[in-house]
This record gives structure tokens, C-alpha cells and sequence, in this order.
């Protein structure tokens, strides 16, 4: 195929190639973009939290009223039993918070007493002894909690475990050269001895700028006495609908004088999860959206510039065709054009694309855009373009000889 | 004449109807997809009290120094110590101390169960410095604030749920087991973001039901729901020693209403962090910062990376969708070379083919508008579905929105014509009768 003529031809139409070109161009910048934004929400989306998400409930319930520290020590624990009798529920505790909870306490973790600078921040998590079974985390190392372990806080109460259990990672990066089992860590201003390692519990918050530390977790044995609790329900295999609807009958069987939203109160960690990375999935979503609509809107353009430069040169293909030229010849003129069209807006688009990551870098702490995302880019442009220019090509191929004698 | 070239588009628009459905199609979605965005960005980085921005501030005093603040930067809200400190020195006109509370409602009907509620403890200045408006009474009185009172303002919605709307000033409400006097009940008032709390949320979370007295709520040791950020250790026990920590929960407002008196108070903050080292309890030099409503929201990055992202996406979108109709109306206008070199030939002026082509054009832009506006109706039902539903909720069409989508249509398939057109009226007419 000669390019020589092709590259003339394009010459007269400067405006229409340009304005091709910069379309392709303008739209592999997003496209590529987009799909990175997409690929990486969709990462986060499906980020294990570490614990057996498909049997737990989670019960978020407030006393109403005005109960002191004993009274709800007892009221706890009543509830506590209540749930466990519920038909359904293999285990339950009462804890601050969960993970995919968006809220809860963070904590300095240093190897001295007398801080100013930690070695890192922990998320921290009120457990029991039966904390580790309900959550279904594996102990790696050491032991779990025994029940005469388990303190109580008292509101504003001063956190000063005098043993923990923390992640693997967490112990990875405090003891890096041996076993962090009865080794000590300072989360307050007395030693914390880590009796048990857990494989993995991330924190509960999903923001990414809590990411650099969403691995070290750690668990600390009290029951929070404050007003606002939330119970963490392990259900028996298969029965976790009709346990969401016993548990809060059950409880307000119990006692009447507590809040358990109407709305969100119960909810399955299927829906703990959903809500916490809601805006995530928003963002994949409107962002393929807007991606399927570009790449739908540029080839619709490339057909309606194409057509109209098959109509325009009618009579020039019609005596290309009387000089001996097949419908093959034709076809592949048009597409050989579009791909020398499409080339010069990949390239430039590719250009725009880094840019444009660039400054999504900037603005938005995005990561760099992998080289991936952009071959995906541009073979999907050359291939759109070459798709949205057969149908006018192929009517351009079928133009008869006879029209180079016609005056129109 | 232009109602001739309104006839003369609308025929043309009929001719190709493809390539005119490929016109609208692209402008409807651009537009629809820029202005949905902008709808949520709109909402979202507005200026949430217009009237009075200019003259609240936020005082930040730096209590952690240099050493455990984040990048020099003063910690964004109070520890109780200071709070308190620069609320006895009336050094503004008026301030405010805020902080976020969950509370139980008991119920009025025997059999019904009790439910939760929002609110802030503040002061009396609270509702005058924000200009709360009441439906039934009024807020208290820096009188009632001294006097410990058990007063609770409360909002429309929170009075449509628990006395059905009707005038409840004087009624008695129990709020986790404590019983409070109803003194107003406030006019719908929502400021998005809610600027006097962005430190402690986001900014558009569902909103208050009440605000009571917040020295009545220190005397009753009620639990800030909102944010608390301490740092070192951690060893108070107890509420007493958790007031004197370094932790930091309480958010100040002040009203400064001359450029001199902000000037005054940032120097008494400068005098007051001043002391505080010379006393010892700071070992830092005094850190201190005034920001008014709209650089506080600036400075607490309130508008959501999501929407920031969407926005630029959506407007290239938009962008793309016009280099693509400069295109099509190329190909449109163009086709039509011997039509122009007859219209020409018989004594059309360069300047009124032009006027015709841009009248066609701004045709295709308003039936872009009209599809535009149908598909960001349909988008903002959408909105809901994809984002939190405490910022969808604030996306709303509104005349403006609807004006802004046909105008932004309408005008940007005109600029888009501008060098179609261009090209049409420099066709030669001699060269295309002879051709023909």
C-alpha cells in the first residue's frame, strides 16, 4: 500500500484530520485514565479485612437512659447471654468497633515507655476471649485471651493493657529479627506483653490515607463501657438472614430501653462492606460510564467525517476504479488512511495520557499510571477506528467505475 | 431573517438525520455528564453562609508544638484548657465552643421504643453568630449559658418527629436520661458543609436534631460522638483528667466583624500562646491561626477527591464531545459546498452565510440542551445510587442548573460552529457552479 498518496490526500483535508486526530487523542488521555481510576477501585473494593465476613453480623446498640459503669458492665453482659441463646448464633462479643467500620481509636506503638515518636500508628480493637473465634482469625503464634484477662474501661478510662494481641505485620515491623511473643510494646506509658499473633485484621478505616498503616492491628482485652456498643454475631453456616431478624427481637425482648437503628442497626458485613466502599464503586462505575459513552461518541464522529470524505471523493474513486484499481484497493485506502490518522492521535494521546496522570498524581496522591493501561488504550482506538471506518470504506469500495463519467 | 435561517437549520437538521442525531446525541451527553458533576461539586464547595463568611473565624492554637503537630500546622480544633481560656477573655464581639453528642430520645407514646439523636452542645452565641432563624421561641441567653440551664434548642425536623410540628416550646424532652426545657425551635437550617463542624466529620452528614447548653453538657460529662485527637500518651483516667489532657475535641468560633478587630484577635491569640509558654506549658513558640469560613473549608479539604476527579473527568468528556461535533458540523456544512455557491452567486453576503450556518448550529445546541437536560433529570436520580447518599442528597436541579445546561449547550456548539461556518462562507461560488 502506498502511503505517499494517502499522506498527499490528507493534505487537503488538514481540518478533518486534525480534528480526528485530536479526538482520539483527547479520548485515549481519558480512557486510560479512567480505566486506571476503575482498576484501581476495584482493587480496593475487594480488599480482605481479614476476618470470616461471610457468618458475622454486626449489632450496633445504645443504651437509653443514663446507665453507670456497673449497670452497664451487667447490661452487656446480659445481652451478651441473650444473644447467645438466640437458635443461629455460634458466638458473639462486644467490642468499639470492627473492621470496614470507618471509626474507632488509633494508637502510637513504640518500643519505650516515654514517647514522642512511635514506630508506627495501630488500629486498636476492644476484644474478649472469644473475640478471635467469632471474627475467625487464625493464630499464628501464642495464645488467645483467658477470661480473667478481660478488664473493663471505664468512660475516659486510661487504656493500659497489660497484654495484647497484634497482627503478624504489626509484629513483622516491631520485632523484626525474632519472635515478638512475650516481648514487650508500649501503646501506653506501661508495658504491653504480646501473648498471640494474628495472620491478618486490618484497620477499620478504608480512606486511603490511613492505608500506609491498615495492616498493624491491635487487640486489646476490655469491654468499653460506654453507652454505644456494637456486637460482633458469628451465625451458624446458612442461617444469616434469619438471625438478622431474631437478634433484634430477641434484644428488645430482653430490654426495651435501647437504641438499635430501625435502618442500619443490624447489618451484614455484605453491607458493612457495600457502604463503606460505596464512593469506590460509584467512582468505577460512573467512570466506565463515561468511558463506554467517549469511545461510543469518537467512533460515531470518525463514521460521520469518514461518509462525508467517501461522499466528497465519489468521483475520484470512480476514476480510480476506471484506471484499475479492485474494491480492495479502495478498502484498504480508507482503512490505511484512518490508521495513519489514528497513529499520529495515539501517539499524541499517549503523550496527553502521562500528562494527564501527572497531574492526577498531584491533585488527587493517584499512583502512576501502568504502562498497561495505556497499550489497552491505544489498541482499543486503533481497533475502534479501524471498526468505525469499515462501513464508510466499504461503501466507498463499492462505488462503481461508471461514476468517474458522471458530473456529480 | 433569522426566523428564514431558523427554517433554512431546521430543514437542513432534517436532511442527514444521522449525522444531526450523532450531533445531539454528543452534546446531550457532554452536558448532561458536566453538569451532573458540577451539580455535586456545586453542592459540595459552595460557601455554606455567603452573609457572614467573610466574618467568622476559626482560632487554632498550636497545643502540641513542633514536634507532635502535623507539618507545623496547629491541631484544627481545642483541647478543653484553652477552649475554655478564650471563651472567659471575651476578646471577640462573640464565640462559641461546639462539640459533637448522641443522645437517646424517649418516646411520648408508652409502647414505642426509644431512638437515637444528633446534636451539638454550644453556647448562646451559637444561634446568633450563625443566624439561626426560629420557627417557635428563641435560643438562650449567655444568662441561661452562666446559669447551667436545661435548655435545648431543637430543629423543624426533630420537632415534626417527636410533637408533630406543633409549637413545642416549654415542652419537656429526655435526652439520655436527662430532661431538657424546649426553648426554640428552628427554622430549616442546614449550611452545606456544615462548616462549624468540618474538623469533626465531613461536612455533610445527616444533619443535627438539637443544640443544648454545652456548660450544662461538661457538668454532665456527656461524651463528645464526634472527633478527639490526643497525642503522646494517653494516661488520664477519668473525665476530670481527660479534660486537663492534651487532647483535642472542642471546635471555637469567633465573630470579628472589623479587619482591625481580626487583627486584634489573632495578636491576643499570639499573647495568649505567649503566656502559655512563659508559664510552661508550651515549650513552643506561639502557633497560631485565624482562618476565616471559606479558607477553614479550603484548609480542611472539604470538597471530596471524588467529586474533584469527576468534575475534571466530566468537563474533558465535555470537551471531547465538542471537537467531535467541530467535526460533524465540518462534514455537515461542507456537503452542502454547491448549495452555498448558489446561494452566493445570488447575492448572498459571506457574512450571511456565516449568520445562517451559526443560527443551524446553535439548533443542533439546543436540541443537545434539551436532551442534555432530560439525561442530567435522569443522572440525578442516579447520583444516589453511586455516591453517599449525605452528598447526593445535596445535588438537586434547580432553575440555574437547568438555564446553565441549555446555555452551556446552546453556547458551546456555537463556539464549536465558529470554524465550520468559517469554512462555508469562504466557499467559492464560481468553482462550484462550475463544477455543477
Amino acid at each position: 500500500m502506498q502511503i505517499k498518496p494517502i499522506l498527499a490526500a490528507l493534505r487537503h483535508h488538514k481540518a478533518g484530520t486534525l480534528l480526528i486526530a485530536a479526538q482520539i487523542a483527547l479520548t485515549l488521555a481519558i480512557v486510560c485514565n479512567a480505566l486506571f481510576i476503575i482498576h484501581a477501585r476495584l482493587v480496593r473494593l475487594h480488599q480482605p479485612s481479614g476476618i470470616d465476613e461471610a457468618s458475622l453480623l454486626v449489632i450496633g446498640n445504645q443504651w437509653a437512659g443514663k446507665p453507670g459503669s456497673d449497670q452497664m458492665a451487667s447490661l452487656m453482659a446480659a445481652d451478651l447471654d441473650t444473644l447467645r441463646k438466640v437458635p443461629g448464633v455460634a458466638n458473639v462479643y462486644a467490642t468499639n468497633t470492627f473492621p470496614l467500620g470507618n471509626g474507632g481509636m488509633a494508637l502510637g506503638v513504640s518500643h519505650s515507655p516515654d514517647k514522642l515518636k512511635s514506630v508506627t500508628t495501630s488500629g486498636i480493637y476492644f476484644a474478649d476471649e472469644n473475640a478471635l473465634a467469632t471474627l475467625g482469625l487464625k493464630l499464628v503464634e501464642g495464645r488467645n485471651f483467658r477470661p480473667d484477662e478481660i478488664g473493663q474501661l471505664d468512660r475516659q478510662g486510661y487504656v493500659k493493657p497489660d497484654v495484647v494481641i497484634i497482627t503478624r505485620a504489626l509484629a513483622a515491623l516491631m520485632f523484626p529479627q525474632r519472635s515478638a511473643i512475650g516481648q514487650p510494646i508500649y501503646i501506653s506509658a506501661k508495658p504491653s506483653i504480646v501473648i498471640g499473633i494474628v495472620d491478618e485484621l486490618r484497620t477499620p478505616w478504608v480512606d486511603t490515607s490511613f492505608a500506609k498503616w491498615a495492616d498493624y492491628s491491635t487487640l486489646i482485652p476490655y469491654r468499653e463501657l460506654t453507652p454505644i456498643v456494637q456486637y460482633i454475631v458469628r451465625v451458624q453456616p446458612g442461617q444469616l438472614d434469619e438471625v438478622m431478624h431474631r437478634v433484634r427481637a430477641a434484644l428488645y425482648a430482653a430490654n426495651r430501653l435501647r437504641v438499635i437503628s430501625p435502618k442500619d442497626g443490624v447489618r451484614s458485613f455484605a453491607q458493612v462492606r457495600e457502604q463503606a466502599y460505596r464512593d469506590d464503586r460509584g467512582m468505577a462505575i460512573l467512570m466506565s460510564g463515561i468511558s463506554v459513552i467517549l469511545l461510543l461518541i469518537t467512533g460515531a464522529g470518525i463514521v460521520g467525517l469518514t461518509s462525508f470524505w467517501v461522499g466528497q471523493r465519489r468521483k475520484q474513486i470512480g476514476v480510480r476504479r476506471a484506471l484499475g484499481a479492485t474494491r480492495h484497493d479502495i478498502l484498504s485506502y480508507f482503512l490505511t488512511e484512518n490508521l495513519l490518522i489514528a497513529v499520529g492521535g495515539v501517539v499524541l494521546g499517549g503523550v496527553l495520557a502521562i500528562g494527564l496522570n501527572l497531574w492526577l498524581m498531584k491533585q488527587f496522591e493517584l499512583d502512576r499510571l501502568a504502562p498497561g493501561y495505556l497499550l489497552a488504550g491505544v489498541v482499543t482506538l486503533l481497533l475502534l477506528g479501524q471498526g468505525a471506518v469499515l462501513a464508510p470504506a466499504l461503501r466507498a469500495s463499492r462505488v462503481p467505475p461508471v461514476e468517474a463519467t458522471r458530473s456529480i | 431573517m433569522f426566523a428564514y435561517y431558523s427554517q433554512l437549520g431546521l430543514r437542513s437538521l432534517r436532511r442527514n438525520p444521522m449525522l444531526t442525531a450523532l450531533m445531539v446525541m454528543a452534546i446531550g451527553f457532554g452536558v448532561a455528564a458536566s453538569m451532573i458533576t458540577y451539580s455535586v461539586f456545586r453542592a459540595v464547595s459552595g460557601d455554606p453562609i455567603p452573609e457572614k463568611s467573610a466574618q467568622l473565624f476559626m482560632p487554632e492554637i498550636d497545643s502540641w508544638g513542633p514536634q507532635q503537630n502535623e507539618h507545623g500546622e496547629p491541631p484544627g480544633a481545642l483541647n478543653y484548657v484553652d477552649a475554655m481560656a478564650l471563651l472567659r477573655a471575651h476578646q471577640a464581639s462573640r464565640m462559641t465552643l461546639i462539640y459533637q453528642v448522641m443522645q437517646t430520645v424517649l418516646p411520648h407514646e408508652a409502647n414505642a421504643v426509644p431512638s437515637a439523636s444528633t446534636g451539638y452542645a454550644v453556647t448562646a452565641d451559637f444561634f446568633t453568630m450563625f443566624n439561626v432563624t426560629f420557627q417557635y421561641g428563641s435560643g438562650w441567653s449567655t444568662a441561661d449559658d452562666d446559669a447551667r440551664a436545661a435548655d435545648v434548642v431543637i430543629t423543624d425536623a426533630f420537632n415534626q418527629r417527636m410533637f408533630g410540628g406543633a409549637n413545642s416550646v416549654g415542652q419537656k424532652i429526655t435526652l439520655s436520661g436527662h430532661d431538657y426545657r424546649i426553648v426554640g425551635v428552628t427554622r430549616h437550617w442546614d449550611p452545606s458543609p456544615r462548616f462549624y463542624d468540618v474538623w469533626s466529620e465531613a461536612g455533610f452528614d445527616n444533619p443535627p436534631d438539637f443544640y443544648f447548653l454545652l456548660n450544662r453538657a461538661l457538668d454532665l460529662h456527656t461524651d463528645n460522638a464526634g472527633r478527639n485527637s490526643c497525642r503522646g500518651r494517653i494516661t488520664y483516667n477519668g473525665w476530670d483528667q481527660y479534660l486537663q489532657s492534651n487532647c483535642v475535641w472542642l471546635m471555637p468560633w469567633v465573630e470579628l466583624d472589623t479587619a482591625a478587630e481580626v487583627t486584634r484577635y489573632h495578636q491576643f491569640l499570639e499573647a495568649y500562646s505567649a503566656d502559655q509558654q512563659r508559664a510552661g506549658r508550651f515549650a513552643w513558640a506561639p502557633n497560631v491561626r485565624l482562618p476565616d469560613v471559606m479558607k477553614w473549608l479550603d484548609v480542611r479539604e472539604v470538597v471530596p477527591p471524588e467529586s474533584r476527579i469527576s468534575l475534571v473527568v466530566a468537563l474533558s468528556f465535555f470537551v471531547i464531545c465538542l471537537v467531535n461535533t467541530i467535526g460533524l458540523l465540518l462534514a455537515k456544512f461542507m456537503r452542502r459546498a454547491g448549495e452555498i455557491g448558489v446561494r452566493r452567486a445570488l447575492g448572498a453576503t459571506r457574512h450571511e452565510i456565516y449568520a445562517q450556518y451559526l443560527v443551524e448550529a446553535a439548533a443542533v445546541g439546543l436540541a443537545g440542551g434539551v436532551l442534555g437536560l432530560l439525561l442530567t433529570t435522569a443522572g440525578m436520580s442516579g447520583v444516589g445510587l453511586l455516591f453517599e447518599p449525605e452528598v447526593a442528597r445535596l445535588a438537586h436541579l434547580d432553575l440555574s442548573l437547568i438555564g446553565m445546561t441549555l446555555m452551556a449547550a446552546i453556547f458551546a456548539t456555537v463556539a464549536a460552529a465558529f470554524y465550520p461556518a468559517w469554512r462555508a462562507a469562504q466557499v467559492q461560488p464560481a468553482w462550484q457552479l462550475k463544477s455543477n
